[in-house]
């Protein structure tokens, strides 16, 4: 179903007005409420009456994660005495980027939540297991609200514990599945552990997200679950879960443009790209208050096409995400920097700043992240104990300020290979 | 006598619901019989009830005319509420539900509660009545500190936060540093955590040198397991906070069911959405105000999964006389024991039969276990100590890793809590000769 | 040619090793080759001995986890870099090394090393092609 039809097939010309105005009345806010923006524009010396039109966009200057790290916590906000709920992700270092939503944010999530799940194919009434992460992971509560806002039975899931998940599956029969792509696959095993054909699953509708992934893993998830698998894209520096989401004729994730304005740019030049080019993907939040953000760099490379879509929808569709212009990984739905680990390391005495992270996909889909980790000379001691506590030591910081379980391995000084260059921090074994 | 801190002395009485929270007593009962006739009527769309109800001859909710008439309604068990899983106890259409929760029951069949929007919208209504008497306000940064998903403590008092209209931090459980962090970062004033996860916050405060002046912690709402009053004075002392003890169970919503007020002296039951009768345990017959026995709650306003006389198994008794407040709900004192073995591990209900149920599907192991409880800071610590089962061991160490990662998973996902599995030797644990020693509980006492 | 190695399983405990070593003496079992992998909260003892059949009827009637794997046992020159030369045939051979431990009693000049390989008939294979000794039960009796 079509949630919000008026805006979600508006004709273009009307929506560019809409896209139009929205934008003036936002540059309004964020100047006058924006410490952050406020100082940016004077310093810059833009002036918010010369953009008329959606089109000036590109006169406006970008925002970036350092910008939001750097004004961590409140920097960035509008107004913070009206914040309903504070979610944080991962920072690129120590300090992790906050997240907040005044009511009336609550209320866009919800709205954009529920387009999402009616663009997937879900219609009131349905049941929907949400296991995505609760709690500061936006994953859940995303889906909850929208789900709430939509009419189905929610069933609050959140991730892990797989065996209960297919029990509930079993005996609740939820049209809906809610949860990362690999989540979806790992969960098949523990099917056929437990005895069950996953392809009679009550599941008819998988919305996977969080991390990127490939058709060909979409037509795996397809044929074991026999389920339509679908997008959907979110970060949580523009809302979370709700940016951009697949219809069922799956080609492409239809962008809800009317909130959310996006546009492709060369990341080196800033300048825009030709339609159809890869690109970095990039968003202005028009109607949000807590955390407004202008021309935000999500660091995600994809293609957009305006072409219409069959569904009806108007808005202009987004590829799956082909690449990243940083370092970043997902595993598990969780995003990680390489940067994240070396804070905890140097922290720890015996440590060196030698380090890599091996990704890899278990036979069991599941994503595993192996932290391999030089220690000094002196680290080492004849008793397995007294290194396996060491190593559980340094495990538990890391998983501390990643929120993903990881493993790690001590090695010996000078057992990374060096490079000349910028060192390779990250191994990726697996195939997506 | 009511306990008191000196800076409280002056603090205003807030209520989220005046009107119903100050009824007076005969009002109260009046309308507790009304909603009665309503869940009496709902109860009978089930099957379960109807049979129950229909064989004491009552056949409509008008039936029930008097307090002698409501005790004449069989007591409601787990069990029973387990035994017609999943749909068993749903009484209204499947598309006015729109949430579920599940509890893990003493084996591997779980209870379900179903929340029809009311219902949902009731339970907001009273975590927010509980948590403004306690003195919260819409000024407060919360920061809820229990699991979200379908443990019930996360998302019952989120959506009681935002109704009074809190900043609500969804933080979860875990994960202590950040906690941490956010307290200071978002100068969270209002925490809502199990007591002993406060004890631990406030070692590792201890340990990273934080000063408490960088902290704005003003309250903290402590439940899911029992503790003691010297270890609310402690945590009161420590962090220069006030501390109010919360209670409530799956069955009954979750969180939101009994809650302390300002004066802290007894939590107050919500009377107009429970009836609370306090019955002794073995004879069942329901006792006066003052004395200690087992608490059994009837849901008086709940649409999708009402329940009668449900035996909770904890044991307390009933304050007499009214709290200074003004409040007309009774108030129940701490939880001061089970009438099963239940076991409470950092705030999860936990049955031994679940973990025993969990090692028997192991041919690896034999069929002896024990169930080891320790104190790690102030975090409970659980240690299942298996048994080698000679005929499958293979001599290779990387197998007996593996087989303990795969226990402790399989037992995480039938209790959510993490436990470390040990091996031991065949014949080294002791042989279950009619009634063995299983749970060995070296926790000190909160 | 396959040899037999005992593997018992054992908890970081004052005595155990005293009770298995003991209870192996009074069957007048003899210890050839002995080694312990230890882990946080338990150890596992592979010890190659005279009679393993024997020794782990023994065991097993006194209720210890036991259990019998193949391991290859290879005469090494007692010298310097005699190990290293059988090391580097391993290597040559795209062989892999569980673990390897050393033999208590010298039967000859040389010395007795015990391999445990993931994949023991290839290891047995390449070090017979490079004339190295296996040892058989009639070595060590």
């Amino acid at each position: 179903m079509i949630w919000n039809e008026k805006i979600e097939t508006m004709n273009l010309e009307d929506l560019k007005e809409v896209q139009s105005k929205r934008l003036k009345s936002m540059l309004d806010y964020i100047y006058n409420n924006s410490t952050f923006y406020k100082n940016k524009f004077d310093k810059e010396g833009i002036n918010i009456e010369d953009i008329k039109s959606i089109d000036d966009i590109t006169k406006l200057p970008f925002t970036t994660k350092e910008d939001m790290r750097d004004n961590y916590p409140f920097g960035i906000f509008s107004n913070k005495s009206k914040l309903a709920e504070i979610h944080v992700s991962s920072g690129t270092t120590g300090n992790p980027t906050l997240v907040g939503y005044t009511k009336d944010d609550i209320g866009l999530w919800s709205d954009v939540m529920a387009r999402t799940l009616g663009c997937a194919g879900a219609k009131p009434g349905d049941v929907i297991q949400i296991a995505y992460g609760y709690g500061l992971f936006t994953g859940g509560l995303g889906f909850h609200y929208g789900a709430l806002e939509m009419g189905l039975t929610i069933i609050p899931c959140s991730a892990g514990m797989t065996k209960r998940q297919l029990k509930i599956m079993e005996d609740f029969k939820p049209r809906i599945l809610a949860c990362t792509p690999s989540y979806a696959m790992y969960m098949s095993e523990d099917a056929k552990d437990m005895g069950m054909d996953p392809r009679k699953s009550s599941w008819e509708i998988g919305i996977f997200g969080a991390e990127p992934w490939s058709e060909s893993m979409r037509t795996q998830i397809e044929n074991t679950w026999n389920i339509l698998a679908t997008d959907v894209y979110g970060l949580s520096e523009i809302i979370g879960p709700g940016v951009a989401q697949e219809c069922t004729n799956k080609e492409g994730l239809h962008v809800f443009s009317d909130v959310f304005y996006p546009e492709i740019i060369n990341p080196t030049t800033g300048q825009p790209v030709k339609e159809g080019e890869d690109g970095e993907l990039v968003f202005t939040t028009f109607t949000k208050k807590a955390i407004p953000v202008l021309r935000y760099r999500t660091r995600d490379i994809v293609s957009m096409t305006n072409k219409q879509c069959k569904c009806g929808r108007t808005s202009p569709r987004i590829s799956k995400i082909k690449g990243r212009t940083d370092d970043m990984i997902v595993v598990r739905g969780i995003n990680v920097f390489p940067s994240q680990i070396e804070h905890v390391l140097v922290n720890i005495e015996g440590t060196t700043p030698h380090y890599q992270l091996v990704v890899d996909r278990s036979s069991k889909n599941l994503d595993t992240l192996e932290i391999h980790v030089e220690v000094e000379q002196k680290i080492f001691s004849d008793e397995i104990k007294k290194l396996t506590q060491f190593e559980n030591k340094i495990q538990d910081e890391i998983e501390s300020m990643l929120g993903v379980s990881v493993k790690v391995k001590l090695l010996e000084p000078r057992s990374i290979e060096r490079s000349i260059g910028k060192a390779v921090r990250v191994i990726d074994k697996r195939n997506i | 006598m009511m306990i008191l801190n000196n800076k409280e002395l002056d603090l205003e009485i807030n209520y989220f619901d005046k009107k119903n929270e100050t009824l007076d007593r005969e009002y109260l009962e009046k309308l507790q019989l009304t909603k009665l006739v309503k869940t009496v009527d709902q109860a009978l769309k089930i099957e379960f009830y109807k049979k129950r109800l229909n064989g004491i001859g009552i056949k409509s909710g008008r039936d029930i005319k008097s307090f002698e008439d409501f005790k004449k309604i069989p007591f409601t068990s787990k069990d029973e509420l387990r035994s017609s899983y999943p749909k068993g106890f749903l009484s209204v259409d499947m598309d006015d539900v729109i949430r579920l929760h599940t509890s893990s029951g003493t084996t591997g069949v779980p209870t379900v509660i179903y929340h029809t929007r009311n219902d949902i919208e009731n339970w907001a209504f009273l975590t927010a009545r509980c948590m403004m008497a306690a003195g919260a306000t819409k000024k407060d940064i919360f920061q809820n500190m229990t699991g979200y998903g379908l443990f019930t403590g996360g998302l019952g008092m989120h959506y009681g936060a935002e109704k009074i209209g809190m900043t609500v931090i969804p933080a979860g459980s875990g994960n202590t540093k950040r906690q941490i962090q956010m307290m200071k970062d978002f100068k969270t004033t209002v925490v809502h955590a199990t007591p002993s996860y406060m004890l631990h916050i406030y070692d590792i405060i201890v340990e990273e040198g934080i000063n408490l002046s960088e902290l704005s912690l003003k309250r903290a709402f402590l439940g899911a397991e029992p503790y003691g009053e010297q270890t609310r004075k402690k945590l009161e002392d420590l962090l220069k906070i006030d501390v109010y003890n919360s209670y409530g169970l799956s069955e009954m919503n979750g969180p939101g069911v009994s809650f302390e007020c300002i004066y802290k002296n007894g939590m107050h039951t919500w009377e107009d959405f429970f009836i609370l009768e306090i019955i002794d345990p073995v004879t069942g017959k329901v006792l006066e105000d003052g004395k200690q026995g087992e608490i059994v709650f009837t849901t008086l306003d709940r649409e999708a999964t009402p329940i009668l006389r449900y035996r909770t198994k904890d044991l307390t008794h009933v304050y007499k006389g009214r709290c200074e407040c003004g409040r007309v709900h009774r108030r129940i004192s701490r939880i001061t024991g089970r009438t099963d073995d239940m076991l409470i591990i950092n705030g999860a209900n936990v049955f031994p039969s679940q973990i025993e149920e969990v090692i028997m599907k192991y041919p690896e192991v034999g069929t002896n276990y024990q169930i080891f409880l320790t104190n790690k800071g102030a975090l409970d610590k659980l240690t299942v100590k298996v048994e080698i089962y000679s005929k499958m061991f293979k001599g290779e160490i990387s197998e007996l890793d593996s087989l303990k990662k795969r226990i402790a998973d399989h037992i995480k996902s039938a209790i959510i809590v993490n436990p470390t599995v040990e091996l031991h030797e065949p014949g080294s644990l002791p042989v279950s000769e009619g009634k063995a020693k299983r749970v060995i509980d070296e926790r000190s006492k909160l | 040619m396959k040899m037999t190695q005992l593997s018992i399983f054992l908890e970081n405990r004052k005595g155990r090793l005293y009770d298995v070593c003991s209870l192996l003496g009074k069957n007048n079992i003899n210890i050839l080759a002995l080694t312990i992998a230890e882990t946080e909260d338990f150890g596992v003892l592979r010890t190659v001995v005279n009679k393993p059949e024997e020794a782990m009827k023994a065991l097993k009637e006194n209720g210890f986890a036991a259990n019998l794997t193949d391991v290859v046992i290879v005469e090494v020159e007692h010298k310097p870099g005699g190990l290293a030369k059988i090391l580097k045939i391993l290597n040559d051979g795209n062989i892999n090394i569980e673990y390897m431990h050393a033999f208590v009693k010298q039967h000859t000049d040389n010395a007795y090393m015990t391999f445990r390989f993931d994949n023991p008939d290839e290891a047995l294979k390449v070090l017979k092609k490079n004339g190295i000794k296996i040892i058989t039960n009639d070595d060590i009796k």
